[in-house]
């Protein structure tokens, strides 16, 4: 039996007797004491915070091209300019997705690619097997905390710890700058549909920093509950129920985080399937109640089975269940009727447009 | 003497006379976390002691509610209807979900007091 991992947060969550449930190999909170609800309204409303220390950073030194860096993901890193970061896909031969990821800009010769903690190990070995010999790569993610404060209050209170030059980051940049006497980046970026960041810091300075941003009256601690919510109401995929090896962007609806013009693994399999059409694509719908769709159920339109649900639940802002899907093409157009069925259970739903949730505060 | 009743699967019925009042336990609740959705039975469903009488929802899973008793759904609580978070706040109280007219008031038997209901929890 593998032992599930713990971040330099696993006391402080016990204190606060949260809920620790296992999440990509790691025992991780998925709630506090006050619930779900309570904390994704806080995000959407206040300021949350979220331990994300499980997720994996690598770290690239040497020229993005003769290293081989440039042709890893679905863009090209060398376009990505200092202070700046892209999101995009570690593909298959098959065009399948490895991982998602977003990957850092730090300096002219160095990025930080962050990416799923379930995946990190697999990513390194695939990222490593395809850049040149002497390309410097190694794993800091045992040497790297990260916290997300997210919400429309989260830059007042980041700026109010941090000092200014945080209130200034636009969406997608970042700045390395000293938290609490270490080097870190802070990151305009997130995964709740609000204005927030993301914070990479020595690990050894962890607990620390979830100390004094939780002094501040206006941040709480939120789960990976509350995570899941937040972000399937303004429609991100998710690595492990939306993404995996088996689905290609084209049919996850991400075409758009795809270069054509750069070279990467899998854009031979891409090319074929957009030129022979998708046999199945992705669909979002919200269902006519306040039942909630979950992962694996069936997708009917009338009499036929169309498809299954990717990822689901009850969107809170919206008051109705709502879900993500993949599906035969001519079932995924807007105002469809569809049938979400599971066992006894049949839920009418409506196809209808990303993100389900308009008023996040995240480009604010 | 209680008039109180547990069962297995964390359902609570309140006997009065041979009307039998059903919810979920303050447990069950507590570990259901944050409830989204109360499919109340129809007024009139016939039911059958342990089989499905309803089903409920939360942020984290879909169960089924048993009938703690045989009988006749006679009324359902319609609050739930909107405002399903009253499980949470209220299970054993303000969160009862339907009556049924009992048909076999002897089933009671078979069914925990509130003292065997904590002691069987324990086990858990």
């Amino acid at each position: 039996m593998e032992l599930l991992r713990e971040t330099p947060l696993i006391g402080r969550h016990r204190e606060r007797k949260a809920l620790l449930a296992p999440f990509g190999g790691w025992n991780m909170p998925i709630q506090y004491e006050g619930g779900i609800l309570a904390e994704h309204r806080w995000c959407r409303e206040k300021a949350a915070l979220f331990d994300i220390c499980h997720m994996g950073e690598f770290l690239y030194r040497g020229d993005i091209v003769d290293g081989g860096l440039e042709d890893v993901f679905t863009f090209s890193v060398a376009s990505i300019a200092e202070g700046r970061s892209r999101y995009g896909f570690l593909l298959n031969e098959n065009g399948g997705v490895i991982d998602d990821m977003i990957v850092f800009r730090l300096a002219k010769d160095e990025a930080m690619i962050v990416v799923n903690a379930a995946t990190a190990d697999n990513d390194f070995g695939v990222i490593r097997s395809r850049l040149k010999a002497g390309a410097q790569f190694s794993d800091i993610s045992n040497a790297t905390g990260k916290l997300d404060p997210q919400g429309p209050l989260s830059r007042d209170v980041v700026t109010d710890l941090l000092g200014r030059n945080i209130s200034s980051i636009p969406y997608f940049r970042f700045i390395t700058t000293d938290v609490l006497g270490g080097k870190a980046i802070v990151s305009r970026t997130g995964y709740t549909g609000e204005l927030g960041y993301e914070i990479f810091l020595p690990a050894e300075k962890t607990v620390d920093l979830w100390d004094k941003l939780l002094k501040d009256p206006r941040m709480k601690p939120a789960g990976l509950g509350a995570r899941d919510l937040l972000r399937l109401e303004v429609g991100y995929s998710l690595y492990g129920n939306d993404l995996d090896e088996t689905i290609t962007p084209l049919e996850a609806g991400l075409e758009g985080f795809v270069d054509f013009d750069s070279e990467f693994i899998g854009k031979g399999a891409l090319l074929r399937q957009r030129a022979t059409g998708l046999k199945r694509s992705k669909v979002s719908f919200r269902v006519g109640s306040r039942r909630s769709p979950r992962h694996h159920y069936e997708i009917w339109s009338g009499d036929r089975k169309v498809g299954v649900t990717t990822s689901g639940g009850f969107a809170p802002m919206l008051g109705c269940g709502i879900g993500l899907g993949l599906v035969s093409p001519d079932a995924a157009a807007m105002g469809i009727g569809l049938t979400i069925c599971h066992e006894n259970v049949s839920m009418p739903a409506t196809v209808c447009a990303l993100p389900f949730y308009r008023g996040g505060s995240v480009r604010k | 003497m209680s008039n109180m009743y547990y069962t297995k699967e964390h359902e609570w019925v309140k006997i009065d006379g041979n009307i039998a009042t059903v919810g979920i336990s303050d447990y069950a609740a507590h570990q259901l976390g944050d409830i989204t959705f109360v499919e109340l039975p129809k007024p009139g469903k016939a039911v059958k002691q342990f089989e499905v009488l309803c089903a409920i929802e939360s942020v984290k899973a879909a169960s089924d509610i048993y009938a703690p008793v045989s009988g006749t759904v006679v009324s359902v609580n319609e609050a739930l209807n909107t405002r399903p978070e009253i499980v949470n706040e209220s299970p054993e109280e303000a969160a009862w979900m339907a009556t049924v007219k009992m048909t076999d008031p002897s089933e009671v038997a078979k069914l925990m007091n509130r003292e065997q209901y904590d002691e069987y929890r324990k086990g858990l």
